[in-house]
């Protein structure tokens, strides 16, 4: 059991004038060199989940120029119990428009057709930067087994903003407050236990793989360990004076860090060598795959980006060797189609290169 | 553009900024209304002037009618204990569209939002609370959108009620997320407010 993009058509979407592949299901290997393209293309697949994409992108950003007329992105889902047409546009000044089977569709709707987790370059540092970066993770992470949760990020995070103004504005309404809060209190208990939940499945899908990947140890790190909305509400409003003098709210599901433990040694992630972390982020990414097809039947699709270039010949196999146990359809980037070659015949191997800052691609034999 | 076409062009760029218009459905609208100036141009030009001189929102409810007090207000059997608080004419015309509601409205003309510093003294919130006091109501019924802003104003004024005698409802939702009440159809508007919860 599959679910796969058996075909994606891009059109004016950044270095892509126009750009077609037809797909079998099998991991996609895209190669060429710096700046060809590849990352654009994998930008496009992670837009059909919701959100902004693998790189947080505006709509109006991923316009191709200099024609600037807008772009469209059509994808089929092969899926075992029917088959899904997916197509988002954006026209300039625009924001995106999602359809499912010619029908208008939310964003949110697209969690429902498929899930999909990445790793791309940018994250190698996500162990020592700022709780944000890992708050995000540990929300797309979450999101892959939980749909709702990206309604209740989103309902969260607006009720906050508006929240945040009332502090800064110094308005004192009682009532208003309340309001938000009890929207803020509603969501904070969703988000918290499907956040849970999702780790808890991700620490069981650790054990016992055959996996040549580090595990960890993952905790949420709250500010205060809160989970009924009735609790979320109570603190919310006790914060109140605080918070009028922070300007900012400052407890609830949005201040959590999500903390992980290099289990084999007992160091935290941030004091790992960089390959350790690379290594804990792509074990996280496939613990992921794995209990979303261990709870589905189905594994997500795979992005990852320049995941190749870290990694020695060894751990280069292994991961290619897992990702092919899971029958996940992996899409991976590197420069050259030697960082492949060991997939062979279990891949697409596909060529990505630029001409006059167009993108084109070809498909190779192995 | 020539002179010979100015004004028709202006029309046309006038007409492109009505909601649910484009240019080109403009342009086409235009070109019909010429073409038919006897039968459909002139009686609109005329009705459009009237509407202009008479339309006014009504001081009580906030519904668009002729008089300072539009019709439902006024109707003695409207006066039947029920308040529907919709977001905007729009959403109150729907109701009306659908015969399901037998009593009155009262319109805020917004949500709450102090992203857009829209508060309580913004929209009609304060009036709101005069008249559960002065036409003897006893059920307020919260129509407001699925919305973090819809909801955020019926959390409000549920609390701002809270002391006022009233039973203080809102419509199911078997509304779909988001959906705004102008876009539901009629079976859908009187289920919702048959299942309506008590806050
Ligand atoms: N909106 C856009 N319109 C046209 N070209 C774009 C747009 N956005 C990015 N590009 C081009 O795409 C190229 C980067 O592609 P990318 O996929 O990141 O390369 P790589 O193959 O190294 O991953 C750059 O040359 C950049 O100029
Ligand atoms: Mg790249
Ligand atoms: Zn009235």
């Amino acid at each position: 059991m599959k679910v796969f993009v058996s075909q994606l058509t891009l059109s004016h979407f950044r270095s892509h004038k126009l750009a077609r592949l037809v797909l079998d299901g099998r991991p996609v290997a895209l190669f060429g060199p710096n700046g060809a393209g590849k990352t654009n293309l994998l930008e496009a697949v992670s837009l059909l989940s919701p959100g902004r994409g693998l790189r947080r992108a505006g709509a109006e950003e991923i316009i191709r120029r200099p024609e600037a007329i807008g772009w469209k992105l059509t994808a089929t889902l092969t899926a075992p119990a029917a088959d899904h047409d997916v197509t988002i546009t954006a026209e300039p000044g625009q924001p995106r428009v999602v359809q499912i089977d010619g029908k208008a569709a939310t964003q949110n709707a697209l969690a429902r057709l498929l899930s999909l987790v990445w790793l791309v370059p940018s994250q190698d540092r996500l162990w020592t930067e700022g709780a944000e970066g890992r708050r995000r993770f540990l929300d797309r992470l979450t999101l892959s087994f939980a749909p709702d949760h990206a309604d209740a990020v989103l309902t969260y995070e607006k009720a906050m903003r508006d929240r945040n103004r009332l502090l800064k504005d110094q308005i004192r309404d009682a009532h208003w407050y309340q309001a938000l809060e009890a929207q803020m209190a509603t969501a904070a208990e969703t988000i918290v236990s499907n956040r849970t939940t999702a780790l808890a499945r991700v620490t069981a899908a650790q054990w016992g793989a055959e996996t040549a990947f580090p595990a960890a140890d993952l905790t949420l790190e709250e500010v205060e360990p809160l989970q009924t909305a009735a609790d979320f509400a109570a603190a919310f409003a006790t914060s109140r004076p605080r918070d009028l003098a922070a300007g900012r709210t400052l407890v609830g599901p949005h201040r959590t860090d999500l903390a992980a433990i290099y289990q084999a040694k007992g160091v935290p992630a941030r004091q790992c060598s960089t390959g350790e972390q690379k290594a804990l982020l792509i074990s996280l990414i496939l613990s992921n795959a794995r209990a979303l097809k261990a709870d589905t039947g189905t594994a997500p699709l795979v992005l990852l980006d320049e995941v190749a270039a870290h990694l020695d010949a060894n751990r280069r196999a292994a991961l290619f060797d897992e990702i092919c146990a899971l029958e996940a359809q992996a899409w991976m980037t590197g420069t050259g189609p030697e960082l492949f070659a060991e997939l062979g015949h279990r891949a697409h191997h596909i060529e990505i290169t630029d001409t006059d800052g167009t993108s084109q691609i070809t498909e190779t034999a192995p | 553009m020539s002179d010979d076409t100015r004004e028709i062009e202006a029309l046309i760029d006038m007409m492109a900024r009505l909601p649910g218009l484009g240019p080109r459905s403009a342009r086409r609208a235009v070109l019909h209304l010429i073409k038919k100036r006897g039968q459909l141009m002139r009686p609109l030009a005329q009705t459009m002037a009237n509407v202009a001189e008479t339309a006014r929102e009504c001081l009580n409810c906030g519904n668009i009618g002729n008089g300072d007090v539009c019709g439902i207000c006024t109707s003695e059997k409207r006066g039947n204990g029920q308040l529907c608080v919709v977001e905007d004419v729009a959403d109150l015309w729907a109701m009306e569209r659908g015969q399901a509601f037998a009593g009155r409205y009262h319109v805020l003309g917004g949500t709450l939002s102090a992203l857009d510093a829209i508060g309580p003294d913004e929209l009609r919130i304060p009036k709101l609370r005069d008249r559960v006091a002065a036409e003897g109501i006893t059920e307020v019924i919260l129509a407001l959108n699925a919305t973090v802003d819809g909801q955020t104003t019926a959390h409000y004024i549920a609390s701002e009620l809270e002391h006022a005698g009233v039973t203080v409802t809102s419509l199911a939702q078997g509304v779909p997320i988001g959906g705004e009440l102008d876009y539901l159809d009629d079976g859908t508007i009187s289920a919702a407010l048959r299942a309506r919860k008590s806050l």
